[in-house]
């Protein structure tokens, strides 16, 4: 291919692009319109299951099949990064101090904000059904507190409150735990993931049939997910070392770097 | 009334702002400080999701964008640095000998 075929290849696709565009754009509702669809279904579908929080009935009740999908890719995702993550031979795993400048009013913050963070993470699983939020954002909460020890330099105490072999197991737990209340759907129900527990009154704490169930298996499995995540990211970073003696000069690219600086 | 011009310029100057935000980030050279200005971005990206009255996108976008991601980012820059580091310590001692 020369550069002039390149060329004319480039110009025709943004062509067709730029047409399939402007169609797609002219044909579209206008910003900020009254005319939803989508909307309308999926309302009128929340409130049938006396669901409050719509994005939570449309994640949980109306697509729970897609839901599990994701829920799936983000497991398989997190286990990739752990496997890439470990050390390997030639690599040795050091002793991590707390020692370094940590300044006092961040550790302050960091004991005030780490109960109100729990606190806050567990109160969004819980209340998924009703108010915004749900599994996905609390389990994040939850993760992201934890690791707050981290900020504040008590990284042996960030150690002994996550014993990893809990979440690497309470991660497959939840996922499990979605699949089976999905087939529990299909053994009681109608079909794959339905709401089979009665729905209770709209916007009470328990109401909404299955969604807060699933709500908890998802928070379990995006909590101990992103910790898993986050540890082989801070294992690599802060405990793993290379092993002294016969290592790195062999490192082809590097080491041509090296080699041509000095 | 009063109300829809209200919810337009809020969404007009959240628009502005992430607009403003995600040039910073391109611009940001140094990939360290590129963490930094990605996470004040993710705030930036919260107040739009609010301002569009997506409080859960919002709420994830703040735990997942101003958090989590920033994070790991660090994180894999401070492992780089440590390897280029013992890299060259190793080389050092091997020309000396």
């Amino acid at each position: 291919m020369t550069r002039r075929i390149r060329l004319v290849v480039l110009v025709v696709g943004i062509v067709a692009f730029a047409a399939a565009m402007s169609l797609a754009f002219t044909g579209m509702p206008h910003f900020g319109g009254d005319i939803h669809a989508y909307r309308d279904a999926a309302v009128s579908g929340t409130y049938a299951h006396d669901t409050a929080n719509v994005v939570s009935s449309i994640n949980f009740d109306q697509r729970g099949f897609d839901t599990f999908g994701e829920e799936t890719i983000l497991f398989c995702t997190v286990v990739g990064v752990a496997a890439l993550l470990r050390p390997v031979h030639r690599e040795r795993r050091r002793e991590v101090s707390d020692a370094g400048l940590v300044l006092e009013s961040t550790g302050l913050l960091v004991y005030v904000l780490f109960p109100l963070t729990i606190v806050l993470g567990v109160n969004v699983v819980a209340h998924g059904a009703v108010t915004p939020g749900g599994g996905f954002q609390g389990g994040v909460i939850l993760s992201t507190g934890i690791h707050l020890l981290y900020v504040g330099g008590r990284y042996s105490l960030l150690r002994k409150l996550r014993p990893l072999v809990w979440f690497q197991q309470g991660e497959a737990l939840g996922v499990v735990l979605f699949g089976a209340l999905g087939i529990a759907g299909a053994a009681l129900g109608s079909a794959l993931f339905a709401n089979v527990i009665p729905q209770g009154q709209l916007s009470d704490f328990i109401s909404s049939g299955t969604v807060p169930l699933f709500n908890i298996a998802v928070g379990m499995t995006v909590c101990s997910s992103v910790i898993v995540l986050l540890a082989s990211f801070l294992d690599q970073t802060l405990a793993i070392r290379a092993d002294a003696g016969n290592d790195s000069v062999r490192k082809p690219r590097s080491g041509f770097e090296e080699g041509s600086a000095s | 009334m009063n109300d829809g011009v209200l919810s337009n310029v809020l969404i007009v100057v959240s628009l502005t702002l992430v607009l403003v935000g995600a040039a910073a980030v391109v611009l940001t050279r140094h990939p360290s400080k590129q963490a930094v200005v990605l996470s004040c971005y993710g705030l930036l990206l919260t107040i739009l999701f609010v301002a569009f009255q997506a409080p859960d996108v919002a709420l994830s976008q703040v735990a997942i964008g101003t958090a989590v991601v920033p994070l790991i980012v660090v994180l894999s820059i401070r492992k780089i640095s440590l390897i280029r580091a013992e890299h060259t310590r190793a080389t050092d001692q091997k020309e000396g000998k």
